[in-house]
């Protein structure tokens, strides 16, 4: 029977705010039957030291996903379009790429 | 040095109000009561360590458990510092014989079913959630501090009485019977939360603490929303269990506190 | 995470990559020192091997409570009740961080618990000993999970991402389980004679599981005398290592332990029960006594009273809660949006 399991039924990711400023990262996942049993399992799990800010708890299956490595075209262009990048252009200390340092 | 004090019959004492900074017996005497529930309660939660149902719960009474061996030792030292003999909270708590304790008859029932830790845990909770919110706001700067502290940590273990209450009473047709029956069994030993002597009116008149007797309609209020939520019904038990103020305590207790002071007993003059 | 989910934008591409290309890729990436996620293709040898490692790591957590959480109603202060409680809800919260890692993998925690709870997979045979006095308690926290550090340091770079991750969350709170467990030894070791006996005794009944057990069998010739068994188990390391699952031998890391531990045990005014244990000039190491391995192998067994126990003891408490469990989601699914669990 399924729900003698432990650990069923469902598995929730879980985010944490550990300061202020930073933003909520993904630390792990918990097991729990509900929303309220997740938040709860993952502050006893996740929070025992420190002081975080926040905690997100997310039901693993609703998040859609996409990654790098699944040759998907999600990814493919990021790497190529150098333009979008600061180190494309002189810096502002130079005149051009052929310029001279400001002293 | 632990001879039975018969904590009835304190004479009456010292003037209260204000910050006590010397003996004070009759705060002591109350001071130890409470961290006496503390300990107990935390001593049988640390008995379904690695018993849980989940992991997560053997997590989750663990967190609760540490902060009740907390609110014990804040509680302990501190009587130990007003009750004129200068003992430590190990002392108190590893060195009186089970007469001596005061703790409530709830705190040390045996922990049955899951759904009777539950049970303890709601009415347990929902008082202690009363008891430091009130008392966050003692004339004693100390003693309101630590209400400050151990209220928000209470109100986090009422959430999980709460939930598991609920989900309980609403789960499955045995876990609904398995929960009616814990709040039967549990119900007649949450009266003597709410018992006062002539002690804790004065000091609750004083302002020191909080008088229990006056939190226990807020109390059944609390209590009753969560048990209707949960499907089920709020006991009228027909006996209300008494005696663990004055140190009369169930036949579980003894070994409960041998072997709570067993290792300790074991080494006499032993440093830890 | 749970299992990987495909995603629809790959099902469809006309050439999926064939298993050459994606292994030479993986390769690369174990190569480069990269980490894999969950979502990388991976060898299924790479995946199986990581599901046991983090398995068997997982439930030597879980099944670690017992012996130290039997001592939690007879800690002999308040403070060091406050601390073992502490300690034993870290090992809950690291088999759970586990549990998750192996997760990542496909796999599900109440699986994996059933394979531990029927015998198909088991916890480390370290916590097969029983802890007979409080000064076991201190003993455990030195003695093993002092080992356990040295073992699950290079742990957290290890070439999975999850499990590195889950590592260095482990890592972080175990040092705080070593320095507690020196605290409580050294307060035993400047107590009474009798309080400094229990901790001798503790200490000549943990060093043997903490010095062969907490590192696995010899996988060197430094191992001992038994070659078949040094090479059998330097083949399995090898590939653990060529995959980046671990970064060093079992017997470098036994060394690297008692290198550490000798000087901690002469502080203490403890001994340790090994005489060949000496400084060697020449190797820059401890010299001691390779573990005689087939004597050791009847605590890895499953018939001896405390393996039995301990598997019990945890069959007990899942039995006695499937009533709970059963409960809780009953509740979820009469409450909630769907709480059937996606496989």
């Amino acid at each position: 029977m399924s729900a003698a399991r432990e650990g069923a039924p469902a598995s929730w990711e879980v985010f944490l705010r550990a300061r202020r400023g930073l933003a909520h990262q993904h630390v792990g996942s918990v097991r729990a039957a509900g929303p309220d049993a997740a938040l709860a399992a993952a502050r006893d799990l996740y929070t025992r030291r420190g002081e975080p800010l926040s905690l997100w708890v997310v039901r693993s299956d609703a998040l859609h996903t996409a990654s790098p490595d699944e040759r998907d075209p999600y990814f493919a262009g990021a790497r190529h379009k150098p333009y979008r990048y600061p180190e494309h252009y002189a810096p502002l200390t130079e005149k051009g790429p052929e310029g001279e340092h400001h002293a | 040095m632990s001879t039975t004090r018969d904590v009835t019959a304190v004479p009456p004492g010292s003037p209260p109000g204000g910050p006590p900074s010397a003996a004070d017996p009759d705060l002591a005497r109350h001071l130890t009561c409470l961290g006496d529930d503390a300990l107990v309660l935390a001593q049988r939660l640390c008995q379904w360590i690695t018993r849980a149902p989940t992991i997560d719960e053997d997590l989750a009474l663990s967190n609760i458990a540490l902060d009740l061996i907390g609110h014990a030792r804040t509680l302990l030292s501190r009587a130990g510092r007003l009750d004129g003999t200068g003992r430590s909270e190990d002392d108190l708590a590893y060195t009186r014989s089970e007469r001596e304790f005061t703790n409530t008859l709830l705190t040390e029932l045996p922990n049955g079913d899951f759904a009777v830790t539950v049970a303890r845990q709601l009415a347990y909770t929902h008082y202690a959630v009363l008891h430091y919110q009130t008392l966050a706001h003692s004339a004693d700067p100390e003693l309101a501090a630590f209400g400050v502290r151990a209220a928000k940590e209470v109100a986090f273990h009422r959430l999980h009485a709460d939930r598991w209450t609920v989900t309980l009473g609403r789960g499955t047709p045995e876990s609904t019977r398995r929960m009616q029956r814990a709040l039967e069994r549990v119900w007649p030993y949450t009266g003597e939360l709410f018992e006062e002597d002539d002690v804790a009116r004065r000091l609750a008149a004083s302002g020191t603490v909080p008088s229990p007797a006056a939190l226990h309609d807020t109390w059944l209020a609390r209590v009753t929303e969560v048990v209707t939520e949960a499907g089920l019904a709020v006991p009228a038990p027909t006996w209300s269990a008494t005696g663990g103020r004055s140190g009369l305590h169930t036949e579980e207790f003894g070994p409960l506190i041998a072997e709570l002071q067993s290792v300790r007993r074991q080494f006499p003059g032993g440093t830890w | 995470m749970t299992a990987p989910t495909t995603n629809p934008a790959t099902e469809d591409s006309a050439t999926a990559p064939d298993e050459e290309e994606l292994l030479a890729h993986f390769d690369a990436l174990i190569a480069d020192g990269e980490t894999i996620e969950p979502r990388d293709w991976m060898p299924d040898g790479y995946r199986r091997m990581l599901v046991r490692q983090i398995a068997q790591h997982a439930h030597s957590e879980i099944i670690g409570m017992q012996p130290e959480g039997a001592w939690l109603t007879r800690a002999p202060s308040l403070h060091r009740k406050s601390v073992l409680l502490a300690k034993v809800q870290d090992e809950a919260g690291h088999g759970l961080y586990l549990y998750s890692a192996a997760e990542t993998l496909g796999v599900d925690r109440a699986d994996l618990l059933d394979a531990l709870h029927h015998g198909r997979q088991r916890a480390s045979a370290t916590f097969n000993h029983p802890a007979l006095t409080w000064a076991d308690t201190g003993a455990i926290a030195w003695l093993t999970d002092g080992a356990a550090v040295i073992n699950q340091a290079p742990l957290c770079r290890t070439s999975y991402g999850p499990y590195a991750r889950a590592m260095r969350r482990v890592c972080q709170e175990e040092a705080f389980h070593v320095r507690q467990g020196y605290d409580l030894m050294r307060a035993l070791c400047e107590g009474t004679s009798e309080q400094r006996e229990m901790a001798q005794d503790a200490v000549n009944r943990w060093w043997l599981p903490a010095v062969a057990l907490m590192f696995g069998p010899p996988d060197t010739e430094a191992g001992g005398a038994d070659a078949r068994t040094a090479a059998l188990g330097a083949a399995v390391s090898r590939r653990a290592m060529a995959w980046g699952i671990k970064r060093h031998t079992n017997d470098e890391l036994r060394q690297r332990f008692v290198d550490t531990c000798v000087p901690q045990a002469e502080r203490l005014g403890l001994t340790l029960p090994d005489p060949a244990i000496r400084w060697n000039e020449e190797r820059g190491h401890y010299d001691f006594t390779p573990v005689d391995w087939d004597t050791y192998r009847r605590a890895l067994g499953d018939d001896t009273h405390w393996a039995r126990q301990r598997i019990a003891h945890r069959l007990a408490a899942h039995e006695d809660g499937a009533w709970v469990r059963e409960a809780a989601v009953a509740y979820a699914a009469r409450t909630d949006e769907p709480a059937g669990a996606a496989a």
